[in-house]
């Protein structure tokens, strides 16, 4: 890890970590916040493994207490929460978006951002998510839990094409992914 | 954001950062581990006790922090109204809040580098796998940094937009300013880690010495 990888990793943390200060958008009558853009940005601009540690400094940043969760909440009381579980899936999900980011990065266009975007940020972050619910609010069934989730869905949908739109665009701007074989383009 | 800090002089203000956040652990363990109306109302009067009086907080401070927690408060309220019933919502609601209240005491009362110290000292097991705690405090510190910077950067860029006559809206008007914002922060995460460099943070032996300069 070099500084310039650490000043990266810091970079994405703070990134998620504004937009959570964004006011929510409306979609029907779910309020979305719009962090886990932040978590498909991450994988998409820094890959696999300094993505998935820009989410983990972001929650450790959530964790020392400052308030940078969308509504202003922090502190240690939201990693027992009932949402815990979307927290936890953050860099897993980071993760999963940089790796299929880096093994299509050669022929990377839009497609393969929505991939990349649906499957690290909304498939994986819904499959650690959701099971946890049930784990800390008494009363709660996994299929509701389940049923309850779909209300994110359109936003989620909408943050995945975002997230790929300015991937793609950023990826010919300023690179820093590495191709492989190749001197990197980003200095 | 950042400047949660409140600078008075107390007992609150003068215990260890480690101390701090242990006890906020232990009462986010007991809250979870006893979901009862008296622990409830003990914990969140214990926070109010400590944050108000022992720490000389001014309440306005607290509820600023609060503030934003309840209208997630009162949609939780109402769903375990619908589902069970309001007893064991009131009890969830009262760990929810005596938790966000003690989190922005400790906030509040521990300086961020404090914090960050505390975050190092934690990662120090991690040192066999070849983590550098210093580094870790690093990034966290420039994290911290850069909210404020980037929150500055995006609106900056929203104000030009505009007056170029932009309108984009949608999808399109999130790309127009993120693609820029993006470049614009990545180049000067570029300076910056240049600027550590150049100062000896990749290889401490190299760092000038306190004084030196």
């Amino acid at each position: 890890m070099t500084t310039k990888d650490l000043a990266h990793v810091a970079l994405f943390a703070a990134i998620t970590a504004v937009l959570g200060l964004l006011p929510g958008i409306t979609v029907g009558p779910v309020p979305i916040t719009a962090q886990t853009l932040g978590v498909m940005l991450a994988g998409s601009v820094l890959g696999a493994r300094r993505g998935a540690l820009a989410m983990l400094v972001f929650l450790a940043v959530v964790a020392v207490g400052a308030p940078v969760l969308a509504s202003g909440s922090g502190g240690l009381g939201v990693f027992v929460g009932p949402t815990a579980g979307y927290l936890y899936s953050w860099p897993v999900g980071a993760f999963v978006v940089g790796l299929i980011t880096q093994a299509t990065w050669t022929r990377y266009n839009l497609a393969w951002a929505l991939v990349a975007n649906v499957v690290g940020g909304i498939l994986v972050v819904y499959a650690i998510g959701i099971p946890f619910v049930p784990v800390y609010a008494e009363g709660v069934s996994l299929t509701a839990s389940f049923t309850g989730s779909f209300a994110f869905l359109p936003g989620d949908a909408l943050k995945a094409v975002i997230a790929s739109v300015v991937a793609v665009q950023v990826r010919r701007a300023y690179p820093v992914i590495e191709t492989p074989g190749r001197v990197s383009s980003a200095r | 954001m950042i400047g949660l800090y409140h600078p008075v002089s107390s007992p609150v203000h003068r215990a260890r950062a480690g101390l701090k956040l242990a006890a906020l652990a232990a009462l986010s363990v007991l809250l979870f581990a006893v979901p009862t109306w008296p622990v409830g109302i003990g914990a969140l009067a214990g926070v109010l006790v400590t944050g108000l009086g022992a720490a000389r907080l001014p309440a306005r401070l607290l509820w600023r922090q609060v503030r934003p927690v309840l209208p997630v408060l009162v949609l939780l309220l109402a769903y375990y109204a619908l589902v069970s019933d309001v007893a064991t919502g009131g009890v969830v609601l009262l760990r929810l809040l005596s938790l966000v209240t003690a989190a922005a005491v400790v906030t509040a009362t521990t300086r961020v580098g404090e914090l960050v110290a505390v975050v190092e000292w934690l990662c120090a097991p991690l040192r066999v796998l070849g983590v550098r705690p210093e580094r870790v405090g690093l990034v966290i510190a420039m994290t911290l940094r850069f909210v404020p910077v980037i929150a500055e950067r995006a609106a900056r860029i929203r104000e030009a937009q505009a007056a170029r006559g932009g309108s984009a809206r949608g999808i399109r008007a999130w790309a127009t300013t993120t693609v820029p914002l993006l470049v614009q922060v990545l180049q000067l995460a570029h300076t910056l880690s240049e600027a550590l460099d150049a100062r000896g943070a990749d290889d401490p032996a190299r760092r000038p010495r306190a004084g030196a300069r």
